[in-house]
């Protein structure tokens, strides 16, 4: 079964493509949406093509199943209508498949159930990411106003962020604002921020 | 609050449904309204169809298309509401553009003589033009080939075009993929303010009060929550006079310019609302009135015989058949009937009859309405024709003819 991953993200492909290739898939293919990648896709004649559901090209494939010559038969969207779960469950985990006319399936069922759940591990990796960047600069700030303390009013590092903290509980916000807005208003009097 | 989900597009013309949430119309009506930004519309269409969201601002070809299983796959949609009338522009790379009449305004005033002279500029140019379109079954492609044909071009033959998403159109000039697009606003206005493109017809101008977006349901979802669509209608029906009055322009720009819904300046934004359109990159600005409508005219009211104007060019161009049943299918994909029961007695001015002659107006005409009073502005086609759909067989038979 050739299968072709049609996807603008290098990571979230390869985290798909490593699932397939442990499940025992090897005709693997990679387009990105660019430029004539519907050309390219035709003449690779897949059998199933997996699309991120957020990219803006999907149009652009559609129209290419309307009107290929190329293709020797019909390619639809998803295979069995009739499951909505996993329609549904595709489309939150950001997945479109287009699978070509008389596969059965059965045969297609368990690619695209992995292509779920990969699209879904990769979303958390994301996150994930995303809330470790997110910690990282915040350490920063709290750091940066840690050091307006000690300087300005003589604390020591403890006491410097001891205070913060119990101004953040009182005003029932993050430390981390407190910092942004400490150090804002430091840069403001013309301190070093 | 009823929580309800709206599927949208990054367009201008999703003024109607971003202000029913941003203006709190919709909150009045006791809808908490979320905006589902889709990238494109094979996805707010899945969304749709697979009751990921409610509704969907929605192509009013595509409704139509996807109620009669044309395309991907098959489910009966209807819409209650048109959530705007024009607002399309074809532009042309500036290259393409030196063929044609030298004066945007004299260009875009006359499209019978622009099209003849597209005509010829096709002859002159170095390859077959590539025109943008956002969908096969999109208003703008079906104005677009109806435009192409008047001059005798045959749009499947004596131009190449390809579907993309608007967003990623002035993109593809720049990198030379394509040599125009016909797409919403304000995509048009970015690609002439990028000095890539010029305005070579204002949609207004081909089709005086042409369909544009709908609000699509599914079927079957409507007529289960009849109370919960009505309310939504008289929130919509708001936030569309309230987009449409010249005072609320400036905010409702900005608006839109937010990441979220368009992402694109409020300066370009705002033109397509004001009809004040920069044809050409430093040119002043034309006054185009009428370049895109909300709520005035009682534009929302979904016309069936717009809806058979619809099927009628999509018989034309082949991508449908031509039966008793899918014009009847296609009809009934407005449904007039809910907006007449959902805004009557609201006090918005409600038209007596659900089917009208297409371009028969050529002034201000009042007409025969249940409340209050109902002035219809010129709807007239740039070649004059007019559209019975009481006799859709004559009409496609004169296409034929010339």
């Amino acid at each position: 079964m050739r299968i072709v991953i049609v996807d603008d993200s290098g990571l979230r492909a390869t985290v798909l493509e490593e699932g397939l290739r442990e499940a025992g898939y090897d005709d693997i293919h990679f387009v990105p949406p660019r430029g004539a990648f519907v050309a390219r896709l035709e003449r690779m004649a897949p059998d199933v093509v997996l699309m991120d559901l957020g990219s803006p090209s999907r149009d652009s494939l559609e129209e290419m199943l309307i009107v290929s010559r190329a293709l020797a038969r019909p390619i639809a969207m998803f295979v069995d209508q009739s499951d909505e779960a996993m329609i549904g469950a595709a489309i939150d985990a950001g997945v479109s498949a287009y699978v070509v006319d008389g596969l059965r399936k059965e045969r297609v069922k368990p690619v695209i159930d992995l292509a779920i759940r990969r699209f879904n591990a990769f979303a958390r990796m994301q996150s994930e990411l995303l809330e470790a960047k997110t910690a990282l600069a915040e350490r920063k700030t709290i750091d940066r106003a840690k050091a307006i303390l000690i300087e300005s009013r003589g604390l020591a590092e403890a006491e410097a962020y001891a205070l913060l903290r119990t101004t953040a509980m009182n005003q029932g916000r993050r430390i981390a604002e407190v910092a942004e807005a400490l150090i804002t208003a430091s840069s403001l009097l013309g301190g070093k921020s | 609050m009823t929580p309800l989900s709206i599927a949208f597009l990054a367009l201008t013309d999703s003024a109607v449904a971003v202000a029913a949430r941003e203006m709190g119309f919709a909150a009045e009506q006791g809808i908490d309204l979320t905006l589902v930004r889709s990238d494109s519309w094979a996805t707010l269409r899945d969304r749709l169809v697979y009751r990921q969201v409610h509704g969907a601002h929605m192509l009013a070809p595509l409704a139509i298309a996807v109620t009669l299983g044309l395309g991907q796959h098959g489910c009966a949609l209807a819409t209650p509401f048109k959530l705007n009338v024009n607002g399309n522009a074809l532009v042309m790379s500036t290259g393409f553009a030196a063929a044609l009449d030298p004066d945007p305004a004299r260009r875009i005033d006359d499209p019978v003589a622009t099209a003849h002279d597209f005509a010829t500029a096709i002859g002159l140019h170095h390859r077959k033009p590539v025109i943008g379109i956002v969908h096969r079954f999109s208003s703008h492609a079906l104005m677009l080939r109806y435009w192409l044909a008047f001059a005798r071009i045959d749009p499947d033959r004596d131009v190449a075009l390809r579907v993309l998403p608007p967003s990623l159109m002035v993109e593809a000039m720049g990198a030379g993929e394509i040599d125009g697009f016909i797409a919403g606003e304000p995509w048009g206005s970015a690609a002439i303010e990028g000095g890539l493109a010029e305005m070579v017809f204002a949609g207004v101008r081909i089709w005086q009060r042409g369909v544009e977006k709908v609000l699509a349901f599914r079927a079957d979802w409507m007529e289960a929550n009849p109370e919960l669509v009505d309310r939504l209608l008289v929130a919509l029906a708001r936030a569309a006079a309230w987009c449409d009055a010249p005072s609320n322009h400036a905010d409702l720009a900005r608006m839109l310019a937010l990441p979220g819904y368009v992402g694109q300046s409020s300066e370009l934004i705002q033109r397509a609302l004001t009809g004040e359109i920069v044809p050409r990159a430093g040119h002043g600005a034309l006054a185009i009135p009428d370049f895109v409508m909300f709520g005035r005219e009682a534009s929302g009211f979904p016309w069936r015989s717009q809806a058979l104007w619809i099927y009628s060019q999509l018989v034309r161009w082949g991508m449908a058949a031509r039966d008793p049943a899918g014009e009847r299918a296609a009809a009934n994909v407005f449904r007039s009937d809910v907006y007449r029961r959902a805004l009557g007695g609201s006090g918005q001015p409600m038209p007596g009859a659900s089917m009208k002659l297409e371009g028969a107006i050529a002034a201000p005409l009042a007409v025969g309405a249940h409340a209050g009073t109902l002035t219809l502005g010129p709807d007239r086609f740039f070649d004059a024709r007019v559209f019975d759909p009481q006799d859709l067989g004559a009409y496609l038979a004169k296409f034929e003819e010339r």
